[in-house]
């Protein structure tokens, strides 16, 4: 009797938790599945079961939702490379000087302090083709043909948004590298250089294969951030598809807000939701193999 | 001698690249400082400058911007429905997920894997679109445009984090003092609050910054759930400044600067946790 008191007891503890979390994270999953089977505006008292109709729009006819994908993957395919190449160069330049280094950590990391709003209004200003700071420098240093509705143009919208998301993130990459390069013990390098190993070399044969587990978990973390990224291309653009420039997320909010289609935004979020779930466990098989390797 | 001209060549070759490195690393830390300065130095121009002035200060600075944007531009209110979020959510973060990790880590009843499991789990499914059943829900609830509607979705938002960052700590935390803290017949709430949390406090501090950071920046959650403007947090009320006064942007300067100004403060003074958190997040999503 007093050990099931106590076993009692020791459930209240975890009761809070589990109570919030029951109602505000596996109600709306099990709502999520539930809506997206239904035709319904968000208002009125009934909905309509309408089996796999939702996703089979989504996936065949939705003439909007694959660009978005595209426009998604586009702005991760950017962060993979300018961020996380910007912010490998910059942990290598820190690696050797301990103090600058955290000198330039607290710099290098206000951006992903801000928030995207923040972030992109900001931005946005710059970019402005009328009044903003870029063209009044490009017409200053004589450029001035290049000067442009940066934000207002299909070629140009989703580039500036694009690196404008690599600015806010390479700060993340960075700190990760750098505490992956301060864990490299220095007699390897020592060692390298004994034997004769140029710069050039150590850094090929003895930085790269020792941090590829730290490049896999920063582009696993890059690709399901930049996927995801959504309020920085509201913020800068309204998301807008006809300027090239919407992405899965800003579609279900159009599909809810927009459109009130909520059984067709709870299909999109799901659909979507399973291709980020397909990517995270391809990345995790790939860092498995190339661990064996 | 011609040892000693190599020697020459190497230095500055060495010193050389030394200076690229330093003017690169230079160059992007500009490149992150810049925006906040251009924000800074607009706030300060007035609605007929701020289009033409192109100085990054300008000569005359007006720092009535920030009186009009606190009153007119609705910020003052913007300003304290943020606090009043951060503060009440990050005080329901550490009491709920410290209660938990707590059990997790110390004491033993069924289901106990079970349990943290699942919230392990949240933490590795994505679920994009997540704030289309939370409007219904609170909708259902009577808790949409409510702010303890708004407080309780995000204290679940950090829940998960929260708790396996404590029990990771509690579990490397020897339970000598818990112990002598039993022996003397203090019950177990007692323990988890005069004895376990005292003790974790570098790790609660991880979770109130980051938390903080995280509450103070959400958007999408406040932009669906909130219809009045008085119960709008800052990032929403910019958005809808924005939205608005479309040309009046010294003013909305003025609102970024007021945003961003705590953040800045508390990222300045508490950026070694903020780091340590931010890793550990990262290496657990």
């Amino acid at each position: 009797m007093r050990l099931k008191r106590s076993t009692a007891e020791n459930y209240l503890f975890i009761l809070p938790a589990v109570i919030i979390f029951a109602i505000f994270y596996i109600y709306p999953f099990y709502a999520t599945f539930n809506l997206g089977l239904r035709a319904w505006d968000g208002v009125s008292p009934v909905s309509q079961l309408v089996g796999l109709r939702n996703f089979k729009e989504v996936l065949f006819q939705d003439r909007l939702w694959w660009p978005s994908m595209w426009h998604a993957t586009y702005i991760t395919l950017i962060a993979l490379t300018l961020q996380n190449a910007l912010a490998l160069a910059l942990a290598l330049a820190c690696d050797r000087q301990i103090k600058l280094g955290n000198f330039y950590r607290l710099i290098f990391f206000i951006p992903p302090v801000l928030s995207e709003v923040v972030v992109g209004l900001v931005w946005k200003w710059i970019y402005n083709g009328d009044y903003g700071l870029l063209n009044y420098w490009l017409t200053n240093i004589g450029l001035g043909h290049l000067a442009r509705s940066w934000l207002s143009n299909p070629q140009t919208a989703l580039t500036c948004v694009a690196v404008i998301h690599s600015w806010k993130g390479f700060g993340w990459g960075f700190i990760i590298l750098l505490a992956g390069l301060q864990t490299i013990p220095r007699q390897l390098y020592e060692a390298a250089r004994v034997d004769g190993a140029n710069s050039w070399q150590r850094f090929w044969h003895v930085t790269i294969p020792l941090m590829v587990p730290v490049f896999v978990l920063v582009s696993i973390l890059t690709i399901l951030g930049s996927m995801q990224a959504f309020v920085l291309i509201l913020t800068m653009t309204g998301g807008s598809p006809a300027l090239g420039c919407s992405v899965p997320v800003t579609r279900i909010l159009g599909s809810m807000r927009a459109s009130l289609r909520f059984g067709y935004a709870c299909a999109q979020g799901i659909i979507f939701g399973l291709i980020l779930l397909a990517l995270s466990f391809m990345q995790i098989r790939i860092s498995k193999k190339m661990k064996q390797a | 001698m011609n040892h000693k001209r190599n020697d020459i060549k190497y230095k500055v070759r060495r010193f050389s690249s030394g200076a690229m490195v330093n003017l690169f690393l230079l160059l992007i830390a500009i490149s992150c400082l810049f925006p906040l300065l251009w924000m800074f130095g607009s706030s300060l121009k007035t609605q007929a400058t701020v289009f033409s002035d192109m100085s990054i200060i300008p000569k005359v600075l007006h720092w009535g911007n920030y009186y009009r944007a606190w009153t007119e531009g609705n910020f003052g209110v913007y300003f304290l429905n943020s606090v009043l979020y951060t503060v009440s959510v990050v005080i329901g973060i550490v009491l709920v997920s410290s209660l938990a990790a707590y059990a997790f880590s110390r004491l033993q009843f069924p289901g106990k894997n079970f349990f943290f499991y699942m919230f392990l789990a949240a933490m590795m499914i994505p679920l994009p679109g997540s704030f289309v059943p939370l409007y219904v829900l609170m909708d259902k609830l009577h808790l949409r445009n409510t702010p303890h509607g708004y407080i309780l979705c995000l204290i679940n938002v950090g829940l998960s984090l929260s708790i396996f960052l404590l029990k990771t700590f509690f579990d490397k935390m020897p339970t000598d003092l818990e112990d002598a803290a039993r022996i003397d017949g203090c019950s177990k709430l007692g323990i988890w609050w005069n004895v376990a949390l005292p003790l974790a406090k570098p790790a609660l501090a991880v979770i109130v910054i980051f938390n903080s950071l995280n509450v103070w920046n959400e958007y999408i959650l406040a932009l669906i759930l909130f219809d009045d403007a008085k119960f709008m947090p800052l990032q929403v009320g910019l958005a809808t400044f924005h939205g608005e006064f479309v040309t009046q942007y010294h003013l909305l300067m003025a609102g970024v600067t007021i945003t961003v100004i705590p953040i800045l403060l508390i990222y300045i003074f508490m950026q070694k946790h903020i780091v340590k958190g931010l890793t550990a997040g990262a290496i657990v999503g």
